[in-house]
């Protein structure tokens, strides 16, 4: 595997902490939303965003863009704090998040906002909607790759291997899942809800590649997609090990963080961390 | 004889023994080939009941384009979203009872909300279904389709109807619920016959003043009809309306009907309760009250038997048509 120049894996890491803080300026102005998930999900939307897709911020309709499709609707957030900082639509516009006549709805809505490819919320619909998806662009022959974000939690509904199914038997190389495998979802740790593992081997024996990665590790996420790509008989889903909260110490690993946002002096303690990269800088201006 | 010429029905349209039957399904079947054969971005979806959702004739001739998901009716709902989102026409199919019964919330948000133009196709709607018993026959299936915003939904009367329904859905730019029924009815209406989405048709006028409309979707059109004639015999004028599209309902003629009719008898082989006839009241409550019975399933479930003993038993045989006129009629003010 090729290394990620040492230049854009520090460009990569700066995006993400730029991104994590809109998020949670974006968050605190709602008033209400998800922190948890989409903090742990900064850099694998970084990495897509800044690396990975093949897209057109500036023309989010262009035909042979890869579609992203986020099946696990409530982090959309994080989603919206990348697009923003690739170009989708002004920065600003995040401190719209959830308000009456935004475009960006608390959970996404495709024809809202351009670029958000799929309404999504309800858990499990997803992977059926970019199976879908995959399948129309092989019909035509169609170049691009069709990515689906999940979560872990709603690997517990029944429609998710509905469609795990369905891509396995039409064997969809042109689709690749990633599942934010952090252990959380609302009420409580995902083996004491409902247990998910073997995650790897339920994948497998349902017909799919399966890649595991450090989802804060920019080499990791890359070389996966690339591996993914390489693969032609099977789809292939990447198992991303996220730390939910990634990135506030205060946040990491619990749960409860899951469905709330911050607080405003929450929020303001949460940038400072950020802006000091955790207290390695000492003033947030540095 | 009162029939509207201009609805170009059959000749003899009131013997029922002599008129060709045909299912519903069977004009979706042909409609899916013809729509398929117009526009090749039809695709077609099925969860293992592609010959009984006549889902085959379409298989047949474009295998590249026939997709089976399986027992999975979520599924169903979901990679058509994904197909329609795309680009491709997707038309899914299974009993009405598993699509649209249980993959209800996909259909509302990844293809209704989501704005993509999957036609859903219902078959063996209604109690008419027969011996297969209550937990294949869909009666709630209009009323969970109706309130969802960007849907359109309608009910063919017989074969040929179906086969046209199912060709204009490709034009409406949005979903589209189908409702098709197992059995086979009577086909009474011709290749002539008018047929536009959201345009009710009047089939049967009685000369003079009316004493009542009866206002009919489905295969039970028909029976609406035979009750007509039954009740002309018997000096009572009624108007007869094929009301095959739910929603977007029209509600010009309904309120014409109304006026003119000052009373109204709603059929349907589906619960009274959010179906067509709730429709129908919900336009006339707000523009043009007039008294109302239902004929309909009355907030029971189905059963096995035979589809016309069941037509009966559930109340919707050209007898209960004819008594919910009488019963009307005492209720109008004038």
């Amino acid at each position: 595997m090729p290394h990620l120049h040492e230049d854009k894996i520090k460009f990569l890491e700066e995006k993400a902490n730029i991104i994590r803080q809109s998020l949670i300026e974006e968050l605190v102005e709602a008033g209400s939303g998800h922190t948890a998930g989409p903090l742990g999900m900064a850099d694998v939307f970084t990495a897509f965003y800044f690396h990975i897709l093949n897209h057109d911020p500036k023309n989010p309709f262009w035909e042979e863009r890869d579609r992203l499709i986020l099946s696990n609707g409530h982090i959309c957030p994080i989603r919206y704090a990348a697009m923003a900082h690739a170009g989708y639509f002004p920065v600003k516009e995040l401190k719209t998040l959830r308000k009456l006549g935004t475009r960006l709805q608390g959970h996404p809505h495709r024809t809202a906002l351009p670029g958000v490819e799929t309404t999504s919320g309800p858990l499990g619909s997803g992977l059926g909607q970019a199976s879908g998806y995959a399948y129309g662009a092989k019909m035509d022959g169609r170049k691009f790759k069709v990515y689906c974000f999940m979560s872990d939690g709603e690997q517990d509904a029944g429609n998710t291997w509905e469609s795990a199914m369905f891509a396995g038997k039409y064997k969809l190389n042109n689709l690749i899942g990633l599942i934010d495998r952090n252990n959380i979802q609302i009420d409580g740790m995902t083996e004491d809800i409902m247990p998910l593992e073997p995650l790897r081997d339920k994948y497998e024996s349902f017909g799919w590649h399966v890649l595991e990665i450090n989802g804060h590790d920019f080499e990791e996420i890359v070389n996966a997609v690339e591996e993914a790509k390489a693969i032609y008989e099977k789809p292939t889903v990447i198992i991303s090990h996220n730390i939910p909260g990634k990135g506030i110490k205060e946040i990491e690993f619990d749960y409860k963080w899951h469905g709330i946002p911050p607080n405003k002096e929450q929020a303001a303690k949460f940038l400072a961390e950020l802006r000091t990269l955790g207290g390695k800088i000492k003033s947030e201006h540095e | 004889m009162p029939i509207n010429p201009n609805a170009k029905l059959v000749e003899n349209v009131l013997e029922k023994t002599k008129l060709e039957q045909a299912p519903t399904r069977k004009g979706y079947g042909e409609g899916l080939l013809a729509a398929g054969e117009a526009n090749e971005k039809v695709v077609a979806l099925c969860a293992d009941l592609t010959e009984s959702t006549q889902m085959h004739l379409f298989a047949k001739k474009f295998p590249q384009r026939f997709i089976e998901v399986g027992v999975a009716e979520q599924n169903l709902a979901t990679v058509a979203a994904g197909l329609a989102n795309y680009g491709k026409i997707p038309f899914i199919s299974s009993y009405a009872m598993f699509s649209p019964g249980r993959n209800w919330e996909q259909i509302r948000t990844t293809i209704c909300y989501n704005e993509v133009p999957v036609k859903i196709a219902g078959s063996h709607a209604g109690v008419s279904v027969g011996p297969d018993g209550a937990t294949h026959q869909a009666i709630e299936d209009i009323a969970i389709m109706r309130p969802i915003a960007n849907m359109t939904v309608i009910n063919p009367c017989d074969a040929n109807e179906a086969k046209k329904a199912t060709m204009a859905a490709v034009g409406v730019d949005g979903p589209v619920y189908l409702r098709f029924a197992r059995e086979k009815t009577p086909m009474f209406t011709t290749a002539d016959t008018p047929f536009e989405i959201g345009k009710a048709e009047v089939i049967w006028d009685a000369d003079g003043k009316l004493d009542a409309a009866i206002i009919a979707c489905g295969p039970l059109v028909h029976n609406a009809l035979l009750a007509a004639a039954d009740l002309e015999k018997e000096g009572l004028k009624v108007r007869v309306i094929n009301n095959h599209t739910i929603k977007p309902i029209d509600e010009k003629t309904l309120i014409e009907t109304a006026k003119d009719a000052g009373a109204v008898v709603t059929v349907e082989e589906h619960q009274v309760q959010g179906g067509m006839g709730s429709a129908v009241a919900e336009v006339l409550a707000k523009k043009y009250p007039v008294p109302i019975e239902f004929v309909g399933v009355q907030n029971r479930f189905g059963e096995s038997g035979t589809p016309d003993e069941l037509i009966e038993h559930f109340g919707m045989g050209v007898s209960h048509i004819k008594e919910a006129v009488k019963k009307v009629l005492k209720r109008k003010t004038q």
